[in-house]
């Protein structure tokens, strides 16, 4: 009998708090067996945000520095800037990152720090009981759009992806899915890649991971799947939206290793 | 070897021969000139500078540098410090160094560009959340700028807390002789603490978040024994003649200055006045104060504000005699004739009752 | 056979990995464990073809699954 399936060894054995059938649980588990496969556990520093998975560091077996909400690519600047030679990522959601934390993500992106950023979208605050997220689709009910969220007042949903892929320091910009198995595989490969692209010197790597909150959205965990193909797909595709290596000027070039990149960040 | 230096530089180069190799800041005035030397020099000596898309995320760097073992420091006035906040509680709350430097202008709100001590509740009293206290030194001339920088690193590193300095605008811009000290290696700091090690041994998190009432009181408690032990060894005051003084100015950097005048020219007149110049707000001098006015029958607090730093100097010795307060802001420096004035007025009004 | 085990006490009876399960081999049981979710059983072992499609889909890691080597 050969092993084909087992927790991944960069997770520590704290019993996960989240919600039956919520993505975070898949998502920290896609990280742990990425960071077993990388060998990097003990050079990773996590760079925990606030929401649902504020007690991240306490499942990932890594280093890990509590950031305020919002502010998590200005402290993994901190810590990539003072520990270049350790692989430095923030885990956030989309509240955290694309409401509080906009300005900080954009600008960790444009000065294409060498950090990894896994992005959980989810549309909506889950920890603090489902409030309007700048994810939320035109039309979801919340409990800060309880008649569903109205354009005219409230605006629509934020592509974060799409956004700071127009920055020229965004690297690798891809958003998956997990709500089955075939994008479970095609999200570790994304993940994956964002991490090695650290390790390579690459720059700013980013992976929005469209992700289930069946307690807030009011549905059974898998009915999730369906929440997501006809709520979130339309609205927030999936794909590769930058996917490119520096060359030497800084300018970016597609699918070419620039001399000396790898070295150059760390 | 003494040069002369403009206040915020002697900041930046006293940091970089502190060892300081981190920097993320801001531009605001009147501190440019701080980030600015920064970007000039700290490369060369093999250090990071950053220039932050706000005050806020580079409280946050300083953060994760800090977290990192990194002897880091920012820089800014008091909107960018209001800005800072959130950070600052983060910080003492992850018990992690950090030295932050407020080069204080006029407010509140946009304020003004000119010199002010308006910030003292906000430097002294927190302004961020939750029961901690700031570290405050504040120097009252260039050579002062210099060497509170390094204590603030010292300070820092000795009890894992962040510290701030506290100097108005004019000590930023005024240019006055500095004797720097020699540069030192600040890599032998003990931060085996630290995130990032590297050697397997020991998962590292840093973290101010605890959910658990009775063990967040505990951490509390932790912190102000902290406080507590600063309190008792870190507490620094200057005192000028008041030995003998029957009125005693209370006042700190560029007001303890012109208070120094104001002694001096009312000693030539007689007067028996002294000064207890607090080089710490926090921990405020509440003993060297007593001492002080220990055969004063007035004491007068002297602000570029109206009236912050008085209330310290009320809780500690305004049962003892009266504290009364003289004050200007807006970016208004008071002169030695005012304050020789208001402290002779006071005192006939004292003696004709 | 292949084998696929379940630590019941992480299961929190989500129902993905039944959803997930190409052969329809898994199901909610009926018996309760310490969290009072009904945990995920399997039904029948030797239908099993070890894709582990029900361990990746779950978020609670539960499942590990082994699969039998060919003796050469």
């Amino acid at each position: 009998m050969t092993v084909v399936f087992d927790r991944p060894k960069s997770l520590t054995d704290k019993k996960f708090h989240y919600c039956p059938g919520c993505h975070h649980g898949i998502i920290h588990r896609l990280i742990a067996e990425v960071i077993d496969e990388l060998g990097i556990q003990y050079r990773t520093i996590l760079v925990g945000c606030v929401g649902c998975s504020v007690f991240i560091t306490d499942y990932l077996d890594v280093d890990g520095v509590q950031s305020a909400h919002g502010r998590g690519p200005a402290v993994a600047t901190g810590v990539k800037r003072t520990r270049p030679d350790h692989i430095v990522f923030t885990y956030q959601g989309d509240g955290d990152l694309a409401a509080i934390g906009t300005c900080e993500i954009v600008h960790a992106a444009a000065r294409s720090e060498n950090i990894t950023v896994i992005f959980v979208n989810n549309t909506t605050y889950g920890m603090t009981g489902g409030q309007m997220a700048p994810t939320t689709v035109v039309g979801q009910v919340t409990t800060t759009t309880p008649e569903g969220r109205d354009a005219r007042r409230c605006g629509y949903p934020v592509r974060i992806s799409e956004m700071l892929a127009t920055l020229e320091g965004a690297r690798f910009i891809q958003r998956v899915a997990v709500f089955d198995p075939k994008m479970v595989r095609e999200a570790r490969k994304a993940i994956l890649k964002a991490f090695k692209n650290q390790m390579d010197g690459v720059g700013f790597s980013l992976v929005e991971v469209l992700s289930a909150c069946p307690t807030n959205w009011g549905i059974k965990p898998t009915e999730s799947a369906d929440w997501i193909r006809e709520n979130m797909l339309p609205i927030f595709p999936l794909g590769v939206f930058k996917d490119v290596q520096p060359d030497v000027s800084g300018q970016a070039l597609s699918g070419q290793a620039a001399p000396g990149a790898a070295g150059e960040r760390g | 070897m003494k040069v002369l230096k403009k206040g915020n530089e002697a900041i930046g180069e006293a940091a970089i021969r502190a060892g300081c190799r981190y920097f993320f800041g801001y531009p605001i005035t009147p501190q440019n000139e701080i980030p600015e030397y920064m970007a000039k020099m700290l490369p060369s000596a093999g250090g990071v500078f950053l220039q932050a898309e706000s005050e806020l995320a580079a409280i946050n760097m300083v953060y994760g540098a800090a977290a990192a073992g990194a002897r880091v420091m920012t820089s800014s006035s008091g909107p960018g410090i209001s800005l800072k906040q959130e950070g600052i509680s983060f910080l003492a709350g992850a018990e992690l160094p950090c030295l932050i430097v407020d080069v204080m202008r006029s407010g509140p709100g946009l304020g003004g560009i000119l010199p002010s001590q308006a910030d003292y509740f906000q430097a002294t009293r927190g302004g961020g959340h939750g029961d901690y206290r700031t570290v405050v030194y504040a120097p009252a001339s260039v050579q002062e700028m210099a060497d509170l920088v390094g204590k603030s690193f010292e300070t820092a590193d000795r009890y894992r807390t962040p510290v701030l300095l506290a100097a108005d605008g004019s000590l930023g811009q005024m240019m006055e002789q500095v004797e720097f000290p020699e540069p030192i290696d600040a890599s032998s700091r003990d931060t085996s603490w630290a995130v990032g090690q590297g050697d397997g041994k020991s998962r590292k998190v840093l973290s101010s978040l605890n959910l658990d009432a009775k063990s967040m009181e505990r951490h509390n408690l932790d912190l102000q024994a902290k406080y507590d032990k600063i309190k008792e060894c870190e507490t620094m005051a200057e005192h000028y003649y008041t030995e003998d003084a029957e009125a005693v100015l209370v006042a700190y950097g560029m007001a303890a200055r012109i208070c120094k005048g104001a002694v001096d020219e009312l000693r030539a007149e007689g007067i028996r006045a002294g000064l207890l110049r607090p080089i710490t707000l926090f921990p405020f001098p509440e003993r060297e104060l007593k001492e002080a006015v220990r055969n004063a029958g007035l004491a007068l607090a002297v602000e570029m504000s109206l009236g912050q730093m008085v209330e310290d100097v009320r809780l500690a010795v305004g049962c003892i005699l009266p504290v009364e307060f003289y004050g200007r802001t807006g970016g208004v420096v008071p002169t030695v004739k005012e304050i020789s004035g208001v402290l002779k007025d006071l005192m006939k009004r004292g003696a004709d009752k | 056979m292949n084998r696929v085990t379940f630590n019941k006490e992480l299961c929190k009876g989500c129902g993905l990995c039944v959803q997930a399960c190409p052969k329809k081999i898994l199901r909610l049981g009926d018996s309760i464990n310490s969290m009072a979710y009904n945990y995920a059983v399997i039904t029948d072992m030797e239908a099993c073809i070890g894709c582990a499609s029900c361990a990746m889909m779950c978020p609670d890691t539960v499942i590990k699954v082994e699969k039998e080597v060919d003796d050469e």
